[in-house]
């Protein structure tokens, strides 16, 4: 399948192969690109939007696509594009940030649990199986319950629910690393616990560990729009994607473009990043490949 | 089997304790003065001191605790602060609602969702594989309460063949269980592929093929039957799913049920309703997952015997 001559030995190194393999995928290096181009929007909304995030132009309101206001205005007369560029910050941090700590959380007590395994593995791995079982959208609602409405709440629920995943992840791995040649022989010549796990066994686990980043930060950002959406997340004057879908609501038939681009906007986000994840597993491993 | 049964049974008595220990914790996880967020923002000092009482907040944590079992075990799940019906009325009438729902969803996107995944799996690498994978995609990445919006915009606001939202007869159950199920077919079609195409590489299917068994024969008993097995493990994790999902789906079609009022609960700070309703789901998903256990254990005798 490979180009190289039979009886050759591949010479490349595992990151030059995994680049020749996903550059091949080009749907997932697409979705890259994409996902580039709305994090660069993101951050250079200031200079990129039109017109700022809340400002009112009372000529203009519900104004449906013209040349001046491309995704036509709100019922403020606020410009639906300049607001999903500017909610893009939102919508991205969270899902970044999010999957950051819940990823963190989860490498760490993977780590752990993996490593010294026994009784502090079956506590973890137990309580990793609670969470797992419960629909991520619920434990979010019920640490909003707690927390109290608002974006940062949100982060904090999305990283409870992100960690199992991780943990989950890293565990395997980190048992299957325990067993290699170079992680025995690194404890046989005294290499302390702390760097034997950070430096030998912590990148071992990484290219896993990257693949449900991508594929996790798409459903974190799904998840946030929906709670925003149900007036949990994200609060109205914010131009946050879900908390804009919720604002068109009320003008269905009479200015759908409020709920059209914001919804799009979401939509593309998320597909990006999935079909970026499954690209970049695909590129990584076969193994992984079952879901 | 009954073996497998008594144990799974004896399993769950822990966890369902731990859910119960969970939800009585709520209340006092949240900051501030639980009798005073039960008695509501317009109470007098004597109010709160009268709701503490009742409550019998002011007893040791464990006695509480033994107090919240026997009222759950009699099903006094107090009062909503918002409409002042008992939690039990309240839960009794939004429960059918959401069954419906829910169960709809689940049996369209399970068949629909598997016989895109058979499909794809057949059909490996040609159009119809394609296809079914664009739309698995599409479908795990949409919005689900985008999509319906776009539905109530499209056949309510401008075709005007289907009501916009509420539960009243099976034609208002269209739009929503469409919009629930579509994310669970999305992942059902994924994962049945791959278990599909895993169980194709199998020696036994290519004894079956090499033995010069018709192709039907070999995809329908021997491929499906034991890529199913995985599949069932999966479409019951996928009815918790749907659970989480109808909370959203009930808000966009205002469908009066478990979902909708969870969300309610919470804008409205009605804590009673609240620590039930987290007890109600998670129970439920207790439940869900003994049953996926045993139906596993059906299917695969392996299980029964560790």
């Amino acid at each position: 399948m490979s180009g190289s001559a039979a009886g050759t030995v591949s010479l490349r190194s595992p990151a030059a192969e995994f680049w020749r393999r996903f550059r091949r995928q080009h749907i997932a290096v697409a979705a890259g690109v994409v996902l580039l181009l709305l994090i660069l929007a993101a951050i250079a909304a200031p200079l990129i939007a039109p017109y700022g995030p809340a400002a009112p132009d009372y000529n203009n309101v519900l104004a449906g696509p013209s040349w001046a206001h491309p995704f036509g205005t709100d019922a403020f007369g606020r410009d639906i594009l300049s607001r999903i560029i500017w909610g893009g910050r939102i919508s991205l941090s969270v899902g970044f940030i999010s999957v950051a700590l819940g990823g963190l959380a989860g490498v760490v007590l993977g780590l752990i649990s993996g490593y010294f395994g026994g009784y502090v593995d079956s506590v973890i791995m137990r309580v990793m199986d609670v969470l797992l079982a419960f629909p991520g959208i619920l434990l979010a609602i019920g640490v909003v319950a707690l927390l109290g409405p608002g974006i940062t709440n949100v982060v904090y629920a999305i990283a409870v629910f992100s960690t199992p995943v991780f943990a989950r992840l890293v565990r395997g791995s980190t048992l299957a690393l325990k067993r290699t040649v170079y992680v025995q022989a690194s404890r046989s010549i005294g290499v302390r616990t702390f760097p034997l796990l950070v430096r030998h066994i912590l990148p071992g686990t990484l290219p896993g560990v990257i693949v449900y980043l991508s594929l996790r930060v798409g459903t974190s950002i799904l998840t946030a729009a929906a709670l925003s959406f149900i007036g949990l997340g994200a609060q109205p004057p914010s131009p946050e994607w879900g908390a804009m879908l919720a604002d068109g609501r009320g003008y269905l038939g009479v200015a759908d473009h409020i709920m059209v681009f914001p919804g799009l906007a979401i939509f593309i986000t998320v597909l990006a990043f999935n079909l970026l994840g499954d690209g970049l597993r695909d590129a990584l491993d076969q193994r992984l490949r079952s879901w | 089997m009954l073996d497998y049964l008594a144990r799974r049974l004896v399993g769950t008595i822990p966890v369902l304790l731990a859910v119960s220990a969970f939800s009585f914790l709520f209340v006092h996880l949240l900051p501030g003065d639980p009798a005073r967020l039960v008695a509501g923002p317009d109470a007098t000092p004597a109010d709160v001191e009268a709701v503490r009482q009742a409550m019998g907040l002011d007893k040791p944590l464990i006695v509480q605790y033994l107090h919240y079992l026997y009222d759950l075990a009699h099903l006094n799940l107090g009062r909503s602060i918002k409409t002042q019906q008992t939690v039990a009325e309240l839960i009794g009438q939004r429960f059918m609602p959401t069954f419906w729902l829910t169960v709809v969803s689940m049996a369209w996107s399970l068949v629909v969702g598997v016989a895109l995944g058979v499909l794809s799996g057949v059909k490996r690498g040609r159009w119809q594989d394609q296809g079914s994978m664009v739309l698995a995609i599409s479908g795990l990445s949409f919005p689900n309460f985008w999509l319906g919006l776009l539905l109530i915009d499209l056949f309510s606001v401008r075709l005007g063949w289907l009501p916009t939202g509420g539960y009243s007869g099976w034609r208002s159950l269209i739009m929503p269980s469409f919009t629930l199920g579509v994310a669970v077919a999305a992942v059902m079609a994924r994962f049945t592929r791959s278990a599909f195409v895993e169980v194709t590489a199998e020696d036994y299917v290519r004894t079956a093929r090499a033995k010069g068994l018709r192709e039907h024969v070999v995809v329908w008993k021997h491929t499906l039957r034991n890529a199913l097995i995985p599949v069932i493990t999966l479409a019951g994790l996928q009815f918790g799913f749907l659970l989480g999902g109808a909370i959203v789906v009930e808000t966009v079609f205002a469908w009066p049920g478990l979902g909708r009022l969870l969300v309610d609960s919470v804008s409205y700070r009605d804590y009673p309703v609240i620590q039930a309703e987290i007890l109600l789901f998670s129970f439920e998903f207790v439940m869900i997952n003994l049953v996926v256990d045993l139906l596993y254990a059906v299917v695969n005798p392996e299980i029964r015997l560790r």
